[in-house]
């Protein structure tokens, strides 16, 4: 019987393989490309700074002068002042940018839907600082942050303040500074995507609520923000990881300074593997950065599963 | 009158917000009227907005034609983000392709081992792709930097959804008049993808043309920098003249900004396309 079966199975195969013969080969030759693009520059590296960083090397050397030291690199993280500076920073910058960007970012999208004229204008408007260059941004801030001459302080000081902070080369201001600069670009982008969860609630639940009696703030605190829901949950997900990654405004503007005042994660694996050349090193704090990552993405997947069982 | 009062609203409102939007764009209007000043009167306060005596010529020429060649980075940044552009939609739509229209054993596993590598956030791998490429003998020079951008699996998920949507129908006819898959791809499906290659392609180049990262990791020679290399290089060279720094910066960004202007649907769409779905 079995043996029928199995027969009839594999004489199923080859028919379907000899018709599609041609199809699969196709297919397959359509994706190599990018398949084997994405394998050697995000899956081969990844696995190969795993191995880096139970290493220590130099680099300048050759592979003979590679050394296999196990844990050593995870080790000197744990009396590194500087990674517990570079963790701080990026939790503090997550802990304020994140929630403060979004909140703005969903008020002004809710007044430019429903309350205002020119939609298209201010959409446009805000939406600037999002295309333009990081560095070219960064450089226009440097100016408007100049301690003594620049726009901000002298604005400060004709308002009566006498020590107006010295921002980028103050190591109580310089991540602040920073922090203000990623806000204000990220926001056009972010009330960009909630105007586009917004146009997804349907005017007949606002409609019925009005019947109902409903101000305007009901209305937004019980319809728009738990309909917003899912474009919250995304924004909040890329946000966090996107304030992870930050490292063209630090490295153009502070180079981490004063005293690694501002430094962030990133930072310290491009100081590590391309000043030290320590690349071991660099490649554990890789992997830090990878399971930071992965941690905000799981715990947010968990709760997006258990709010759609709920 | 109701509906009168509420307009009023709306307009009191609407001035209101265009007022916030304005301070909102401030450091940008200080910037163009910086680049545009002698430096002297760039950090005189109050704030001149409008240049008491114009400028902008000298300073135009001054970063355009000089000793740092801010012209080389300009084209440096064009090529790069042309041919990375070129390459990625290429790439990408050939395996969008193949993962929407299809059919091989084996792909659905590989599109989704594919998806979850867009998790590995790109400084992660930054040391190891540094390392192959010196290996590679690409170290400084274009060629390793367009390698490091010609693969993207979020433009690849992006065509494979506009992909999923074109109708079967268009191929199997195409088969019948016995067209081989090489030309179903490029004289059938491409031009159906009009719309998503352009999106994905302003959006490519953008990212491109404004990408720091790479370059500061990949590149070393200055002459062949792009745009935001430039900047960083022409800081160190220029440190205390603020008005050529800005306008180096508004050079840098008008190219992007008429680009955005004149195509804001797409480049909206492209960003929220993939925001929304999430």
């Amino acid at each position: 019987m079995s043996t029928a079966i199995e027969r009839a199975t594999r004489t199923e195969k080859r028919k379907w393989w000899n018709q599609h013969r041609k199809e699969a080969v196709a297919g397959w030759l359509f994706l190599a490309p990018e398949a084997i693009g994405i394998i050697a520059l995000a899956i081969f590296p990844l696995l190969f700074s795993l191995m880096l960083s139970f290493t220590n090397w130099n680099l300048v050397g050759g592979f003979q002068e590679m050394k296999w030291v196990g844990f050593v690199n995870f080790e000197r993280m744990i009396d590194d002042s500087k990674f517990w500076k570079a963790l701080q920073n990026n939790l503090f910058f997550t802990a304020v940018t994140v929630p403060a960007g979004l909140v703005i970012a969903m008020i002004m999208a809710v007044l430019v839907h429903t309350k205002v004229y020119a939609k298209g204008l201010f959409k446009i408007l805000f939406f600037i600082p999002y295309i333009c260059s990081t560095v070219a941004i960064a450089a226009v801030w440097a100016a408007l942050y100049h301690p003594s001459s620049g726009p901000i302080n002298q604005f400060l000081m004709a308002i009566g303040l006498d020590q107006p902070p010295k921002w980028l080369v103050d190591s109580h201001y310089a991540i602040i500074a920073i922090m203000v600069i990623a806000i204000w670009q990220a926001l056009g982008y972010q009330m960009i995507i909630f105007l586009a969860g917004l146009t997804q609630i349907s005017e007949e639940v606002y409609e019925s609520a009005r019947i109902d009696g409903a101000s305007g703030i009901q209305q937004f605190w019980y319809i728009t923000i738990p309909m917003l829901a899912p474009t919250t949950l995304f924004l909040t997900i890329t946000t966090i990881i996107g304030s992870f990654k930050v490292f063209d405004l630090i490295k153009f503007l502070t180079d981490g300074g004063p005293n690694d005042a501002s430094t962030v994660l990133v930072y310290r694996i491009y100081e590590e593997g391309f000043i030290n050349f320590k690349m071991g090193y660099a490649s554990a704090l890789s992997w830090v950065l990878f399971l930071l990552v992965i941690a905000v993405t799981s715990v947010t997947w968990i709760v997006q599963a258990r709010e759609k069982r709920a | 009158m109701p509906t009168n009062k509420i307009k009023l609203d709306r307009l009191l409102l609407t001035v209101l917000f265009g007022a916030c939007s304005i301070l909102f764009i401030t450091p940008l209007v200080w910037m163009l009227s910086a680049s545009a000043k002698l430096e002297r009167d760039v950090m005189t306060y109050p704030i001149q907005w409008i240049p008491r005596e114009w400028n902008w010529v000298d300073n135009f020429q001054k970063v355009w034609m000089e000793n740092v060649p801010f012209s080389l980075f300009y084209w440096n940044s064009f090529k790069l983000a042309v041919v990375s552009t070129i390459a990625t939609l290429l790439f990408s739509s050939m395996a969008a392709f193949a993962f929407s229209k299809l059919r091989a054993p084996g792909k659905g596993v590989m599109f989704g081992l594919m998806m979850s590598f867009m998790i590995i956030p790109e400084q992660a791998t930054l040391v190891p792709r540094f390392i192959m490429i010196k290996w590679l003998g690409l170290y400084n020079s274009h060629e390793g930097l367009m390698l490091m951008l010609a693969f993207s699996m979020y433009f690849t998920f992006l065509m494979r959804q506009f992909m999923m949507g074109v109708h079967n129908d268009f191929i199997e006819v195409a088969k019948i008049d016995g067209a081989g898959y090489l030309r179903v791809y490029a004289q059938i499906m491409l031009p159906l993808c009009k719309p998503i290659l352009a999106t994905a392609g302003i959006i490519k180049f953008i990212w491109t043309w404004n990408d720091y990262q790479n370059p500061l990791i990949f590149l070393f020679t200055k002459e062949l920098f792009p745009l935001p290399l430039g900047i960083q290089f022409f800081r160190q060279e220029y440190s205390n003249n603020v008005s050529l720094m800005m306008m180096a910066a508004v050079s840098a960004i008008i190219p992007l900004l008429i680009v955005f202007v004149v195509l804001q649907k797409q480049v909206i769409n492209g960003i929220t396309v993939g925001g929304v779905k999430g």
